[in-house]
């Protein structure tokens, strides 16, 4: 067995209100390629924001091969020297300069740069791990998967013995995360030990020797790779043992809607996101929703619906009659609505009051030109405040101020005054209550009854298994699936995720 | 094997080509339809770098700001002090040439050390520190000269009315006499500084540090650069070179009033970008900067020369140049996306 080139011990860390990491262990060997898996929140950015000096850890050990006494890592330059380099998924270079500055900027102390050494000496590194790129090349004229594996020759060549690839792929196309495989079992064979974090199950088990799956700052576990079957490593990412998942109540299984009008029928369609064409349909009245693990594709999908991403394939029609979703004033005035998964960023405005942040699509839909009536406004707020049981002070106050559930409530309100015929919940439960989440719940399956047709995005598999009746399965930015009546059980959805073993998936 | 090529042209050198030959360009057109205006004269051509001399500092000192992301709208406020300050020392005080070129020196270097200071480590807007540098420095012309001043110092005069004469290059004028080409001193300091500080940005490592910072700062500080520092030094550098610049500008016009030089700031900007420096930073070339400054002012003569006394002719004429090169820029930008 390859000698230990870094281990962890014990690595605690909290930050106001959360326990990030607790008593986490984390070991690496020379010459191994090392997954760290876990779902949002488990912990694996800040494991490796400890480790690169980020952020300092409470307490724990982190000792690497050729230190005799364990090492304080302080801050990235610190890791650096230590020989431990990362590469983001965000590339960290200078798109301005030439690959070979890129290259050696920073590391040397002479006053005058030699380009002509350092050209040199640049091609024979890009040549030494085939590089497709030149010396003298200015650095966005490469491909990005060219620059990532330039980021990595510069960590390489500052001679690493830990290199951390965080997310590495997540933008680059199936043949250029091909030649970064082939980069990643090159550097493999020279010894250096790589973390590999990624979303992407089949890379995993494409590449990697072992597994460490971390799950709420925990470490669930390290296992070579061969012993951990995709359905074991999807149920120990999300916590849940195979054989205790059965017991689950069913409450939607009336809402099957096959032979109710179509609301709206998708086909092929894909966006600039990088999601690969799906198919959908929904029915009057019913609520599906988009399952699948973090950077499966699951509200790329429903973005690409909405417009919110620019639509590149594939068609969609709203109730029979062909639509082009160039953007989404055009979903809207077809009668789509679109809650964002991120609240802050795509939804609340923070500085304006309850009743102006719920007017806010009805306002768009309507024209700007033609405001509604302070008492109009009034009327529509005091109204969804009661149905919701939005707990503010009045409806003028600023939605800032508002707990994270109420304002969850507000612009659900917002997409409710517009009466969409199809309405889309990316993640609406994310960071409220058990209280609010069970209220939000009992809204989707009344305003399914009512005839609403909604779309139901959540994490939480529970979740989407009481509201929805159907579920579409994703992995890796593919419809894997599509579960439906007495397969919508946790254990066929993780082997749809795992992949391949259900029987339904059909792509 | 063309496109293998082009791959490996920088948007710096794209930019500096098509500045190059625009200025060649406008200059043969005048040459051609201008000619009897003056343009065919080759003292014409050398006037241009005798106008200009001060200009082209600054606009250097520009570029290295823009380069590196930031900005300097205090060199024109600067200017018009080095100017005031040097002829009160000259006249009144026995300062000699080489002590108020000291004095302006140690007065853009204050600017230039202030101002760095506050945008690398204070973390404040540059446009809002140097314009305060801008009000800050034309109140203290005031606080020293409200009425426009002319040096009266005789070493001095001397000196700045001594001119090169350039051998077997000059022009017949009407009385049929061969009149030899002339060039002040301080274009020869221009051209030093140019073709220094064309080394210095490309050869050095804290020039390239420059760019680094002005391509991407948070990546700079990830390779190992300390981008505080070099902001520093940009602004330290710029006005060092607004030192110098600002006591060219004095030996040249030898007079100095509050009014002075007001815009000079915008007209270096004007010159930098048309030379192919991004206003966002990390692009940009000292030669495309001087040939900058080359093309507007060939762009006011011909205005002159066409007959326009009105100002505003050389202003829009400049204007759709600058817009010129901010669409192609933009494209450029664009073209990357």
């Amino acid at each position: 067995m390859q000698e230990k080139v870094l281990s962890m011990k014990q690595i605690n860390i909290s930050f106001p209100g959360v326990k990030a990491l607790q008593n986490v262990d984390f070991s690496l060997c020379e010459g191994e390629i090392h997954a760290l898996m876990g779902e949002n929140g488990a912990g694996k950015s800040t494991l490796i924001k400890v480790l690169t000096g980020v952020y300092k850890a409470d307490s724990g050990e982190i000792t690497m091969k050729g230190f005799e006494k364990p090492l304080h890592i302080k801050s990235p330059q610190d890791a650096q020297k230590a020989g431990i380099s990362t590469v983001y998924q965000e590339i960290t270079l200078c798109p301005n300069l030439t690959v070979a500055e890129n290259l050696f900027i920073g590391r040397s102390e002479e006053f005058v740069v030699n380009w002509k050494t350092n050209n040199k000496r640049a091609d024979e590194i890009l040549k030494g791990l085939s590089i497709p790129a030149k010396a003298t090349q200015q650095l966005s004229n490469c491909s990005i998967a060219a620059q990532q594996m330039v980021a990595i020759a510069r960590a390489v060549d500052m001679e690493c013995k830990v290199l951390i690839l965080d997310e590495p792929t997540s933008s680059l196309d199936k043949q250029e995360v091909e030649k970064l495989f082939t980069l990643m079992r090159k550097l493999k064979a020279r010894g250096v030990g790589i973390v590999f974090v990624t979303h992407f199950l089949d890379q995993v088990y494409e590449l990697c020797d072992k597994i460490t799956v971390l799950r709420g700052g925990e470490l669930v576990g390290e296992y070579p790779i061969k012993d951990l079957s995709r359905v074991e490593l999807v149920a120990k990412m999300m916590g849940k043992e195979l054989d205790d998942l059965e017991e689950i109540e069913q409450e939607a299984q009336a809402l099957v809607g096959k032979n109710k009008e179509v609301v709206l029928e998708v086909k092929g369609l894909a966006s600039t996101s990088g999601i690969k064409p799906f198919d959908f349909t929904i029915h009057k009245g019913e609520v599906t929703g988009f399952a699948g693990l973090l950077g499966s594709g699951r509200s790329e999908c429903v973005r690409a619906i909405f417009g919110a991403d620019k639509v590149v394939k594939g068609n969609v029609r709203v109730k029979g009659e062909p639509v082009h979703v160039a953007a989404p004033i055009k979903a809207m005035k077809k009668g789509i609505g679109y809650l964002s998964e991120d609240r802050k960023g795509d939804g609340i405005v923070g500085d304006l009051s309850v009743r102006d942040n719920m007017i806010l699509a009805l306002q768009v839909m309507k024209g700007f030109f033609k405001p509604f009536t302070k008492t109009q406004a009034q009327a529509f707020a005091e109204e969804y405040i009661k149905l919701l049981g939005i707990k503010t002070a009045s409806a003028d106050t600023p939605i800032s101020s508002l707990s994270g559930g109420n304002q969850q409530k507000v612009i659900l309100a917002r997409w409710l005054l517009t009466h969409p015929d199809y309405l889309i919940l990316d993640e609406p439960t994310r960071g409220i209550d058990i209280g609010t989440k069970v209220e939000i719940q009992k809204l989707v399956l009344k305003l399914a009854a009512e005839g609403m047709s909604i779309t139901f995005i959540s994490s939480e598999i529970e979740e989407m298994l009481r509201t929805c009746s159907k579920l579409i399965i994703m992995r890796d930015l593919y419809v894997v699936g599509e579960l439906n009546g007495e397969d919508l059980t946790q254990t066929k959805i993780m082997h749809t995720i795992a992949g391949g073993v259900s029987q339904n998936a059909n792509q | 094997m063309f496109l293998k090529k082009k791959q490996t042209f920088t948007d710096t050198t794209f930019l500096l080509t098509i500045t190059i030959s625009l200025f060649f360009i406008i200059y043969l057109l005048s040459i051609v339809f201008l000619g009897d205006k003056g343009f065919g004269k080759i003292q014409m051509f050398f006037n241009l770098f005798n106008e200009n001399a001060a200009l082209i500092v600054i606009a250097c000192g520009l570029s290295v700001v823009m380069i590196t992301g930031s900005i300097d709208i205090s060199v024109g406020g600067s200017t018009a002090l080095i100017c005031t300050t040097c002829i009160v020392g000259l006249n009144k005080f026995g300062l000699n040439f080489t002590t108020s070129l000291l004095l302006a020196l140690a007065i853009g270097l204050t600017f230039g050390a202030i101002q760095g200071f506050m945008v690398a480590y204070l973390e404040m807007q540059p446009f809002i520190v140097t314009l305060a540098g801008m009000f800050l420095g034309r109140g203290l012309v005031a606080l020293i000269e409200v009425n426009q001043i002319q040096v009266s110092n005789p070493g001095f005069e001397e000196l700045s009315g001594a001119r090169i004469m350039i051998p077997f290059l000059g022009d017949i004028n009407k009385k049929g006499m061969f009149i030899q080409s002339k060039l002040e001193y301080g274009v020869v300091v221009a051209i030093i500084i140019v073709i220094l500080m064309f080394w210095f940005l490309k050869k050095t490592k804290l020039g390239r540090n420059f760019y680094a910072v002005g391509g991407n700062a948070q990546s700079a500080l990830m390779l190992g650069i300390n981008v505080k520092r070099t902001k520093f030094y940009a602004h330290l550098l710029c006005g060092l070179l607004a030192g110098i610049g600002g006591f060219l500008y004095l030996f040249h016009t030898r007079s100095g009033s509050v009014q002075q030089a007001t815009g000079l700031e915008m007209d270096a900007i004007a010159a930098s970008i048309i030379g192919g420096t991004l206003l966002t930073g990390g692009v940009g070339n000292i030669f495309g900067t001087l040939f900058g400054v080359l093309t507007s002012g060939t762009v006011l003569l011909v205005v002159t020369a066409i007959g326009s006394q009105d100002p505003w002719w050389s202003q829009i004429t400049r204007a759709a140049l600058l817009c010129f090169f901010i669409v192609l820029q933009s494209i450029i930008c664009a073209r990357k996306k």
